[in-house]
């Protein structure tokens, strides 16, 4: 006999919280693991979405291009439409999210008439340079996000949604 | 670690007597199945619990899902038990258990009725059990509908006939159960829901807190 017996009690109590600690997680586990199922579905790869925007028509001034997909929320499937904010710097297109990094309102190009050639976000009144980088002593706290774009026959297409990638 | 923190929160709190008065209790030997195998018929009553128990928890991660709506319930099913993971386990932990449940409490009335317990002193314990089998029943019946399929809906339809033939007021059952006069519809299903997941369940918890409450003032019923 070593000198830390085991007392009957001891045993006792270790093997009914040992059985009882199996049983009661073979009941809670599968319903725990229904319940945090939203934070390990695998996302899908988005796909280019083809707007209505030609490309040959876009200027230096920023304009709102809306695009619709259909949008698939669990058992509700919708028809979403989104915008971004599409302008040309020389030969390149920049595509900027509307979804102010302050708090995810939506921004609005020249939305104050006390700042003209900025993004203002109405709610907090957030503001952002041209190519989307946040202006300093307001609130959004990084620059806004863009979208990958792409050419397709002379239409603009809109990809997934990155860190902003001009702001340096 | 835990015994220091049991102390920490024992040592303002005081809590070791209540914790004491309620798993401190007479198990008499005539209702100890370690003594007489035959005693098991004592366990249905805290098998019915344990039951409910998992019914409870399990229709509380159901609610993630679910949608009591015409347009999206039956979708809201189909996705919780083929899309999400453990979907099937959980939604048939509280299928099967629902009826489980109705079997246990059945025997359990029945050892109750065939030992005599519901004599004096214990009448009061009897008329709560009664109505325990009937919000039991009355989950079963409300919780049949959610689904939305068509043995839900023509299952309620026939309950609801029954209930309307009630005389005098069968009319007003049915229309409050199914709250139109013709139609079995959106406003039935929002209404099941609502018996179903919070009035139905206060009552139950209420009841059964008065059926536990009785039974440890008065103690188990003599060997017979």
């Amino acid at each position: 006999m070593s000198n830390n017996r085991v007392s009957r009690r001891q045993f006792l109590s270790y093997t009914i919280m040992g059985v009882g600690g199996f049983m009661a997680s073979s009941l809670v586990l599968p319903m725990v693991r229904f319940a945090v199922d939203p934070a390990l579905q695998v996302e899908g790869d988005s796909d280019f979405i083809v707007t209505d925007q030609l490309v040959s028509e876009l200027t230096e001034e920023p304009i709102r291009v809306s695009f619709s997909y259909e949008q698939q929320d669990a058992w509700y499937t919708s028809e979403v439409t989104n915008d971004a904010w599409v302008y040309k710097a020389g030969d390149e297109i920049i595509a900027l999210s509307p979804v102010c990094k302050h708090l995810g309102c939506t921004v609005q190009w020249e939305g104050s008439a006390d700042f003209p050639n900025q993004f203002f976000c109405p709610c907090h009144n957030g503001r952002y340079e041209k190519n989307g980088n946040n202006i300093p002593g307001t609130p959004p706290l990084g620059p806004l996000d863009q979208f990958v774009v792409e050419v397709r026959d002379g239409y603009l297409a809109l990809g997934e949604v990155k860190p902003n990638f001009i702001v340096s | 670690m835990l015994n220091k923190l049991y102390d920490w929160v024992d040592e303002r709190l005081d809590i070791t007597p209540i914790w004491r008065d309620i798993a401190d209790h007479e198990v008499p030997e005539h209702v100890n199945p370690a003594h007489h195998f035959s005693a098991f018929v004592y366990c249905f009553g805290g098998l019915t619990f344990f039951v409910t128990v998992i019914q409870i928890l399990s229709g509380m991660f159901l609610t993630m899902y679910y949608v009591p709506d015409v347009e999206n319930a039956w979708n809201s099913v189909y996705y919780l038990q083929n899309e999400v993971a453990f979907g099937e386990i959980v939604r048939g932990m509280h299928h099967w258990g629902a009826s489980l449940v109705i079997v246990m409490i059945f025997l359990h009335t029945l050892r109750v009725f065939f030992t005599g317990s519901y004599k004096k002193p214990r009448e009061l314990n009897w008329m709560v059990g009664v109505m325990l089998f009937g919000v039991i029943l009355g989950l079963g019946f409300t919780g049949y509908l959610l689904p939305w399929d068509m043995k839900a809906l023509f299952a309620t339809k026939v309950g609801i006939e029954i209930a309307a033939s009630v005389p005098v007021i069968g009319e007003y059952i049915k229309i409050l159960l199914a709250g139109d006069d013709t139609i079995l519809g959106a406003q039935t299903l929002t209404r099941f829901f609502a018996i179903h997941v919070f009035f139905l369940p206060a009552a139950l918890l209420g009841l059964m807190g008065a059926h536990f409450i009785m039974i440890r003032k008065q103690g188990i019923s003599g060997p017979l």
